[in-house]
């Protein structure tokens, strides 16, 4: 069990960094040739920063157009943000002050992240606009989310396991040292489908995270009439005339 | 108004808003004439499908794909979360699901996945990845011709996923095989090889605004000049040609004179830039755009005019404000102390704030407005020096010009508004019952005030939507000439004669 996790680990982690490292440069190499904010946009490279964070944090568009989805997606991603913060224990020798900081709030962290991951799955089936447009991979998205939410809830609440030993296995690998990881059948099916997540993010709709800052509706300024955009292939254009 | 060939929506309250229940293939039928030989070639399209038409589609959605950000990011970070599903006009109008955004979108997304990604190659099932064949493609000319590319989707969604883009891709990739719109691409050569989407000849122009200059002479006793073709004059006029021919634009047009001669600046139209709208945008190429975009460059060249100021248009404004310079910059030639172009509102305005003309309220008498904020001027452009100027811009030239305005329901208006329905290039009779449905949440706010608070008018700024507002309202047992020009009001009002 230590070794294939221990390959497994490294495989899905470079899986994963490797192909979001590829989908952010496709996104940034792909020219935007035409200014296209969706108006009222700010004026300046500041105003777009905080455009954006509104979205990243706030999720202010979701906010104005479905209150209760904003409501379902804050309880998951408030949830899910607390969850990995404090999963830096495992990673880091010595614990770090926001993992400190967040450390009381794992129980409700981690039930909220479930709770949330429970209500975006029942809206799938509950609300028939939803479900017309729901497919089988966003079905398995939130299972497999939940599949690793509950398996970690039942760790941390029923049935619990070495959290040193796990502790010690990680700090080994990122030491590229092998140190035994408990034999726990939840801890090795949280560990599976963590991995399978990993694997499964560059090349599925979780690239909402990054791509959400490469939106050209949201991260343009809006200043066409000041400053001539022109994108290289349209230069080019110009070029033969 | 003759009994319709299908039902029309029942209007109700605005503030209530029920998400209709879903319709499958309630608009499965609806599609535009599909353009001709006659009407491909002038653009460079081919004329009709032929052998290998898939691969080509694919080949060229491949290139777009890597040509515009919005299209590649688009096509992979949408959660179907559902945010945008009831904020399509068409789909409140018509209930058909594949009217929700993100299923219109999925035509698209499904052939993407399935050429473009290693989950639609390996488990297309999994994803709803789908081969590019005739189904599909009837399916897309359909659906894509039921997006009027008025962005509403884009304000809610949480990645600002902005469906016009998509629909403007796939159009380009119908035409590029073949499959074009009637519309749009009959109109597209009718401004090169005349220079309007009316295909009005330059005589014909002429002749027009020597008639309205008699008509104002008649009507105020003050002789407001149309000039056309002067070169030297300080400012060149590039309007949506339906303000030469059609009510109540030929009043806005009026208007532009009127305001010009108020304020004692010199102007002209052009016969060579005598179109603001550009359907090259409608159809997603970027070629088309930018070869009826260089016709105003040139016009502006030739007649040595200082400025440029466009008419009343919203997806004109939005190709103008937001895609002029790109395309037929830079404007270094022009007067470097204004914006470049700019809108014949934002002119007004700023003479009504100077003092530089008068208006008197009494013109419009027995009047009460409200204002339809057109959707790409809501969405895709801005008025003045600050964000969302273009929504106080227009009130403001209203309210100074008419002696009660009224706002209608907030989710209706300014970024929120919906559109007229007959935006994007489905300004076509085929249309109708699209065009009728996918106006009824513009209908429903409007009847909101109408009942509540006595609003008479309904001003507007775009040619589309006046055309449309023309034809539409009297299915929902309104007076046609309930729509207005913004400039039509400042004409109204306007007080000529004494401008030193």
């Amino acid at each position: 069990m230590t070794i294939f996790f221990a390959i497994l680990f490294s495989v899905s982690t470079l899986v994963f960094v490797a192909g979001l490292a590829m989908k952010v440069a496709q996104y940034a190499r792909t020219p935007a040739p035409l200014k296209i904010p969706t108006t009222p946009a700010p004026l300046t490279k500041g105003g777009v920063a905080l455009r954006l964070g509104r979205e990243a944090l706030l999720f202010e568009s979701l906010f104005r157009g479905n209150k209760l989805l904003w409501l379902f997606a804050m309880i998951f991603h408030l949830g899910l943000a607390v969850v990995l913060i404090r999963h830096a224990r495992y990673f880091e020798t010595q614990v770090g002050p926001l993992v400190a900081l967040v450390q009381p709030l794992a129980i409700p962290a981690g039930l909220a992240m479930v709770a949330g991951l429970a209500l975006l799955l029942a809206r799938r089936f509950l609300i028939p606009r939803v479900r017309y447009v729901t497919g089988p991979s966003d079905i398995l998205m939130l299972v497999l989310l939940l599949g690793i939410g509950i398996s970690g809830m039942a760790m941390k609440c029923l049935v619990h396991t070495d959290i040193v030993a796990v502790k010690a296995f990680f700090t080994g690998l990122t030491s590229l040292e092998l140190r035994p990881l408990p034999g726990d059948p939840l801890l090795g099916l949280h560990l599976l489908l963590v991995c399978l997540l990993m694997i499964v993010f560059p090349f599925s709709k979780l690239l909402h995270a990054p791509g959400l800052f490469f939106s050209p509706t949201r991260n343009q300024t809006d200043n066409p009439r000041e400053v001539r955009h022109l994108a290289p292939w349209a230069a080019k254009l110009e070029e033969k005339g | 108004m003759a009994a319709a060939p299908f039902d029309i929506p029942i209007l109700g309250d605005p503030a209530e808003h029920p998400i209709p229940a879903l319709k499958p293939d309630a608009m499965a039928a609806s599609k535009p004439y599909l353009a001709a030989e006659a009407h491909q070639q002038p653009l460079g399209f081919p004329g009709e499908l032929t052998e290998g038409w898939e691969k080509r589609a694919v080949e060229h959605m491949g290139s777009l794909v890597s040509k515009y950000r919005s299209l590649q990011v688009y096509m992979d970070i949408c959660v179907k979360c559902g945010a945008c599903t009831d904020k399509c006009h068409y789909f409140l109008g018509t209930h058909d699901p594949k009217n929700m955004p993100v299923a219109r979108a999925d035509l698209f997304r499904s052939v993407y996945r399935r050429y473009f990604t290693p989950a639609g190659k390996m488990a297309p099932g999994l994803v709803g990845a789908r081969d590019m064949t005739k189904d599909v493609l009837d399916e897309w000319f359909n659906y894509f011709h039921q997006c009027s590319q008025c962005r509403r989707c884009s304000v809610f969604c949480p990645y600002g996923i902005d469906t016009a883009e998509i629909s403007m891709a796939a159009r380009d990739i119908m035409d590029s095989i073949g499959q074009g719109q009637k519309y749009c691409n009959e109109i597209i050569g009718k401004v090169h090889k005349i220079g309007n989407n009316l295909g009005l000849p330059a005589p014909a122009l002429i002749d027009t605004l020597e008639g309205l200059e008699e008509d104002m002479l008649d009507e105020t006793g003050v002789a407001v000049k149309m000039p056309i073709d002067v070169e030297g004059a300080e400012v060149l006029l590039v309007t949506p040609s339906a303000d030469f021919f059609a009510e109540p634009h030929v009043l806005g047009l009026m208007g532009y004179a009127k305001v010009f001669h108020a304020a004692g600046v010199s102007w002209t139209l052009s016969t060579k830039a005598s179109e603001a709208g550009n359907f090259g945008m409608f159809i997603g190429n970027y070629d088309q755009m930018k070869k009826i975009s260089m016709r105003i460059r040139e016009a502006a060249r030739e007649l040595g005019v200082k400025r440029i100021i466009f008419g009343e248009c919203g997806h004109a404004w939005r190709v103008a404000y937001s895609f002029l310079n790109t395309l037929a910059g830079p404007w270094d030639f022009l007067d470097p102390r204004y914006p470049v172009p700019q809108h014949i509102l934002e002119f007004t305005n700023d003479l009504i704030t100077r003092k530089g003309i008068k208006l008197d309220k009494s013109g419009n008498d027995g009047m009460v407005l409200t204002v339809h904020d057109s959707c790409n001027v809501a969405r895709g452009a801005r008025m003045g020096d600050k964000p969302g100027g273009q929504f106080t811009i227009p009130r403001a030239v209203i309210q100074a010009s008419v002696p009660k305005f009224v706002d209608m329901h907030p989710d209706t208006i300014c970024d929120k508004t919906f559109c007229c329905g007959g935006g994007g290039g489905l300004l076509t009779d085929e249309l109708i019952e699209l065009r009728v449905k996918g106006a009824s949440p513009r209908m429903e706010a409007l009847k909101d005030v109408v009942d509540k608070e006595g609003v008479t008018h309904m001003a507007a700024m775009c040619a589309i939507c006046k055309a449309q507002f023309t034809k539409i309202l009297p299915y929902y047992d309104f007076d046609r000439e309930m729509v207005v020009s913004v400039h039509q009001l400042v004409s109204n009002a306007i007080v000529l004669g004494d401008n030193d």
